[in-house]
């Protein structure tokens, strides 16, 4: 079958799937099956929890796409991941109609308190889903597009390419603070009520959005490795290699950078997109250059340039810092550096090289004893 | 020598080489933070012709390299492949899907690649993006994969990491690559560093076997190796010609003789 063809080399991916499998049966069964006051309950919040990592695993992905094979430091991705958080919450505005504060069908709250008399032409058909959904992948991607066709097109490369994509999402982060942007300034966009009809609230929606997640992250995860397989993924890996000799070699090294950045870029906004409706608010903060680095730490942990590597360091980061902000709030920030410069000086392949590690020794042993 | 036959037949359009030339300098200047690594260079390649360059050590000779394949903008000249296409326009892929394809001095092949992996990066044909995605090898690419490895002596090596390979070998993996490349004029910088007196003799074997068809521009230090295949040699020094003609006119020739004695 076409998946399987996809997977053939890929032993940690199948692993990696065949447990997202299973959990993507088991959540909804522990939660919508087992009575509540059964201990195997699984609570609707921890359900969304859930959900949340494999948005953040799904982002994840799309930046060892660019990072672990085109060898482009992304330090803006989080950027991505906020336009289609934006674009979906647009449309969980507009899904609102006269049941906010004000009670104005055609304004979502924050216009009417602003004077606003009317809605702005870029809210235009957010009413529909599937317009915000293609919005969830243009806005993202025509960003990604432009941004990169200049960047690559001038031949930024290295630490001043990680810059800019800093400043860019810094940049956004500036504008979107603003109230007169129309999104929300500060506050963002919030107080959701539903989607396509479906209440927000309910454990069945929670469950569908979990379960969504985790079919995005399965095709986000198929898509990268269907690419990374590809004579363009082995492209990919030449310019990440030796830039300068795949272009004597005839490639147009720019297409090729953009063309990658775009689909990363496009993935990322589908994991902003269904993290959103899963914690019921954006707003500027998830621009925070800060946000940016930390995908890249749990790329960099999970272990480039492996795929399932970023799946893997998203969610463990992301457990350990639901724990760890609940236990010392103060100290995550300082534990993830730590974690960073351990895992960059001890395991520069990350926990995805530890493992091959020791599936190689095993191996070796193996063969020794026979 | 029949194993270069698959070359005989360079598959891209064929460069205008209606005036006998196919390669076209004039007037080259590059300066490199005011030091003049190219020097009024005016040198002509004819279509068809094993040409070898010599020189001392910095005479210029990569740098032309550079300027041809685009590497290097020089500060002013005019560089021409055959009639009609201003290489001084064009980017790197751009001139490598003109026909003109390179070896580099060091040796540089995709190192996380398998040996055959390299050979179908670098092979002729679409190089677009989307025909990338889709691509698979046919038959006959693996047949010119196949061949190739055997010309440059690598069918062992096919599964192999490029990275791993020694120093000849990688040279070796470079020549394949410029063959399944199928360019109408191959630059070849130092070919043959690195490599034992048989292998040099199987690249002199090779190259003699690609003029004709192809015009092969070749840079090399190793005398004796240049005596064996050259009809023609031009001496760079300071960035200009210095002298051009058979390789014993050329060592003969006084001034010659000074650049390499020593001023
Ligand atoms: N990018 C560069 N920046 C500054 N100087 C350079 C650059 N490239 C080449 N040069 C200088 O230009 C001169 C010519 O260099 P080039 O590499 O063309 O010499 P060459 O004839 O190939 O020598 P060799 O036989 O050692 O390979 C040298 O003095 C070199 O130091
Ligand atoms: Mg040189």
């Amino acid at each position: 079958m076409f998946i399987t063809r996809i997977l053939q080399n890929d032993r940690g991916g199948q692993i990696m799937l065949a447990v997202l499998a299973l959990v993507l049966v088991l959540v909804p069964v522990l939660n919508l099956l087992v009575p509540e006051g059964s201990f195997l309950h699984m609570p609707t919040y921890l359900v969304t929890l859930l959900g949340k990592y494999l948005t953040y695993a799904l982002l994840a992905v799309a930046v060892d796409l660019v990072w672990g094979y085109l060898g482009i430091l992304s330090l803006g991705h989080g950027a991505f991941f906020a336009l289609g958080g934006y674009a979906m919450g647009m449309y969980l505005m507009r899904q609102i109609g006269d049941r906010g504060v004000y009670g104005n069908a055609n304004l979502p709250d924050f216009m009417v308190f602003l004077n606003w008399k009317e809605l702005p032409w870029f809210w235009q058909g957010f009413d529909m889903f599937w317009f915000a959904m293609l919005m969830v992948l243009l806005v993202p991607g025509l960003l990604a597009f432009v941004f990169g066709w200049l960047a690559f097109r001038s031949r930024v490369t290295g630490v001043y390419l990680s810059i800019i994509t800093q400043a860019l999402t810094y940049a956004l982060l500036l504008a979107f603070f603003r109230n007169e942007m129309g999104f929300g300034g500060n506050n963002g966009l919030t107080d959701f009520k539903d989607i396509l009809g479906f209440s927000l609230q309910a454990d069945g929606t929670r469950v569908t959005l979990f379960a969504l997640s985790g079919l995005a992250l399965a095709g986000g995860y198929l898509l990268c490795r269907y690419i990374i397989n590809s004579k363009l993924g082995r492209i990919v890996v030449a310019i990440r290699d030796a830039e300068s000799r795949t272009r004597f070699v005839g490639y147009r090294v720019e297409h090729y950078k953009v063309w990658v950045f775009t689909v990363s870029a496009m993935l990322a906004g589908i994991a902003g997109a269904l993290y959103v409706p899963q914690v019921g608010i954006i707003n500027p903060g998830e621009f925070s250059p800060l946000n940016s680095i930390e995908i890249v730490i749990w790329v960099a942990i999970g272990g480039r340039a492996t795929l399932y590597g970023a799946v893997l360091g998203a969610i463990l980061v992301n457990y350990a810092k639901t724990v760890f902000t609940g236990l010392m709030p103060e100290s995550w920030i300082f534990m993830l550096g730590a974690l960073f410069v351990l895992v960059t000086l001890y395991l520069p392949q990350g926990l995805a090289g530890l493992v091959q590690q020791f599936q190689a020794k095993g191996w070796l042993q193996r063969r020794a004893a026979a | 020598m029949s194993e270069g036959a698959h070359l005989r037949q360079p598959e891209t359009g064929q460069p205008d080489a209606s005036h006998k030339a196919i390669l076209y300098l004039e007037g080259l200047n590059v300066s490199f933070d005011g030091f003049k690594a190219i020097n009024d260079l005016t040198l002509y390649i004819d279509s068809g012709e094993l040409r070898c360059i010599i020189g001392p050590n910095g005479a210029g000779k990569t740098t032309m390299m550079d300027i041809i394949t685009g590497k290097t903008r020089p500060n002013s000249g005019q560089a021409w492949f055959g009639q009609t296409v201003d290489l001084l326009k064009l980017s790197e892929p751009e001139i490598a899907n003109a026909g003109i394809g390179r070896k580099f001095q060091k040796p540089t092949v995709f190192e996380s690649h398998s040996v055959a992996e390299n050979l179908e990066l670098a092979m002729h044909g679409n190089k677009s993006v989307w025909y990338s995605l889709r691509a698979r090898l046919s038959g006959e690419q693996q047949a010119l994969i196949d061949e190739t490895l055997q010309t440059i002596g690598l069918t062992e090596n096919y599964h192999q990491q490029a990275g791993a390979l020694s120093h000849g070998q990688k040279q070796w993996l470079e020549i394949g690559m410029l063959l399944v490349q199928k360019p109408h004029l191959l630059l070849v910088d130092e070919p043959v560093a690195g490599m034992t007196h048989q292998e040099m003799e199987r690249t002199a074997e090779l190259l003699t076997s690609l003029a004709g068809k192809h015009s092969v521009v070749v840079v090399e230090h190793d005398m004796d190796f240049v005596r064996s295949i050259a009809n023609k040699v031009t001496v760079l020094h300071q960035g200009s010609v210095l002298a051009e003609g058979t390789m014993d006119e050329v060592q003969n020739d006084q001034r010659v003789i000074e650049v390499y004695l020593g001023e």
